[in-house]
């Protein structure tokens, strides 16, 4: 009988146990650490961070562009409350064209955009858009006007030297910052153009160019973006085509490299990248009302009373702070622009 | 048995793997322009998704014939809870700013938050009867049964990330898919007989 006795391993082939040990643990420190790394890079992709870098870049500063004297600001970079003497002497603290609310960094104003035209993750948008290039540009104004012209660019923006705007930008989600735009007044551009008697509404639209443009291959809202004003508010003062913000041009993620800004509306109204602008008898197609009439009018002017029907727009967060404040009536302006819905059913017209 | 201690290590390990990176990028301000939004998004989601992983696992296990996979369920889904509570949480401390009447008032106010607080509510009887005494006391018919409340979270949790949304609906779209092929392959198996694993006799 043969049996093996385990002395028949020969000693040599033998592992020692503690090297055995080791390679075990050497093999599950591996699985650790490999599953980790699994672990956190889909976290990170459903996160949708992966895709996204935060722009550090300055864009070019704004030709001709004169900062209007801003209130002194703290180490922070927050505008230090102004005192009661120079609210009485500055207008633009009565028109609406300047308020001294602190500022919103520059780095959260282009990082955190809603841009459907590049990415609809807010914080992808300004990694999506980092290599649109806005020249050359030409925006056609035609319809009811008696002088209907392709103005390019450059031409366009001469018509009036960019003014500096800080307004409160109050978006339908709920979350509001407050942007120093470099613009002009709608209502110069209009001027030049002629309006005709006919006119009643001023339509807009977004380039369409997928190549560019690159969620424009996903139909997640009918392209081109378009947005619609009545006559009025698009005369309005406050009204404004920004070229830049912070004394610079416009990013591509922030509508480069023209946009309208119309700051007692929710944030959408906004419309980016303008190529076109129609003056018209009827009242235009827009966008996000197109996608959902019952929760987003024509209108859209910033209301707390009125909630959109999945959340409440009583309130808002203001990028930078943790709580949250009251949202006010037109975004805060009611005094310079109420008039214009005097008599209005602002619930039936949200 | 040493190897299913260390496979539940690593499962306990990765599960913490995102909170371990929010907490980073808490610290380092990395969590973008609005923080707030960023947290209580992060952990909807985290919640979210560890329900479904806990789901799969019954599925998982009958397919691949795996037991072991069994002893991931417990942890996965207490994962799940405790990420939707830390949700929870978020909301609570910043968007109600810690307000009881406001928190219940916009419960009622607003259909997906009602639906979230469902998910998480349907929840808390399934993980305070996690332990093992717990299914013995119950009796793991009827602990069984308590535990397919599992799928009434994930529905309603899916749905309400579905009505938060705007217009780009593919994620939670994507989280409902699953959410549907998990509970269709219960279905199946329990009512279509042809489909249940025939047993192997020993001749």
């Amino acid at each position: 009988m043969l049996i093996k006795k385990p002395s028949d391993i020969p000693t040599r082939e033998i592992t020692p146990e503690g090297a055995y040990l080791n390679r075990r643990t050497f093999m599950r420190a591996g699985i650790v650490a490999g599953t980790v790394l699994a672990t956190g890079w889909t976290y990170e992709k459903l996160n949708g961070r992966s895709d996204s870098v935060t722009a550090t870049q300055q864009p070019p500063v704004l030709k001709d562009f004169v900062a209007a004297p801003v209130a002194p600001t703290t180490a922070t970079g927050t505008t230090a409350p102004t005192t009661n003497a120079v609210a009485q002497v500055d207008p633009n603290l009565t028109n609406g064209f300047r308020t001294v609310e602190a500022q919103t960094p520059f780095a959260n104003i282009t990082n955190y955009n809603n841009f459907y035209e590049f990415s609809t993750g807010k914080e992808s948008v300004a990694y999506a858009a980092r290599n649109f290039v806005a020249a050359p540009w030409t925006v056609a104004i035609e319809g009811l006007v008696r002088k209907p012209k392709v103005f390019d660019l450059d031409e366009l923006l001469k018509i009036s030297p960019p003014e500096e705007r800080v307004y409160r930008m109050r978006c339908v989600e709920g979350w509001s910052m407050v942007i120093p735009w470099a613009g002009m007044s709608l209502s110069k551009l209009l001027d030049r153009v002629e309006p005709l008697s006919g006119a009643k509404y001023v339509a807009f639209q977004t380039l369409v160019d997928p190549a560019r443009m690159p969620n424009q291959r996903h139909q997640v809202l009918k392209w081109p973006y378009v947005e619609g004003l009545r006559m009025d508010e698009a005369m309005h003062p406050l009204a404004i085509l920004a070229s830049g913000l912070y004394g610079r041009q416009l990013p591509p993620q922030n509508g480069a490299p023209l946009r309208l800004v119309v700051p007692w509306k929710y944030g959408f109204k906004g419309i980016k990248s303008i190529v076109k602008i129609q003056l018209l008898a009827e009242k235009p197609p827009t966008t996000w009302n197109d996608f959902g009439a019952d929760e987003y009018g024509f209108y859209a002017n910033v209301n707390p009373l009125v909630d959109h029907p999945r959340w409440s727009q009583a309130t808002e967060l203001r990028i930078g702070d943790l709580k949250k404040r009251e949202t006010l009536m037109f975004n805060g302006y009611a005094e310079q622009v109420a008039s214009l819905y005097a008599g209005m059913d602002l619930r039936a017209n949200f | 048995m040493k190897d299913a201690r260390f496979a539940k290590f690593v499962v306990l390990v990765n599960s913490l793997v995102p909170l371990a990176m929010l907490g980073y990028d808490a610290s380092q301000h990395r969590l973008g322009a609005n923080p707030v939004e960023y947290l209580i998004r992060t952990t909807g989601m985290l919640a979210l998704v560890f329900l479904i992983l806990s789901l799969a696992i019954t599925p998982a296990r009958k397919i691949s014939g795996w037991n072991s996979f069994s002893h991931f369920r417990k942890m996965l889904g207490l994962c799940a809870f405790f990420y939707g509570l830390l949700h929870f949480s978020s909301y609570f401390i910043f968007d109600r700013s810690l307000s009881l009447k406001s928190t219940w008032d916009d419960t009622f106010a607003r259909p997906f938050i009602l639906l979230g607080m469902t998910a998480l509510l349907v929840m808390v009887p399934l993980a305070l009867t996690s332990t093992n005494g717990m299914i013995k006391r119950l009796g793991a018919a009827r602990w069984k049964k308590l535990h397919r409340l599992a799928y009434v979270a994930g529905a309603a949790g899916a749905i309400h990330y579905f009505l938060l949304v705007k217009a780009d609906t593919g994620q939670p779209l994507a989280f409902s898919a699953v959410l549907i092929l998990l509970l269709g392959y219960r279905l199946a198996n329990a009512y279509l007989p042809a489909l249940r694993r025939k047993p192997v006799i020993a001749r």
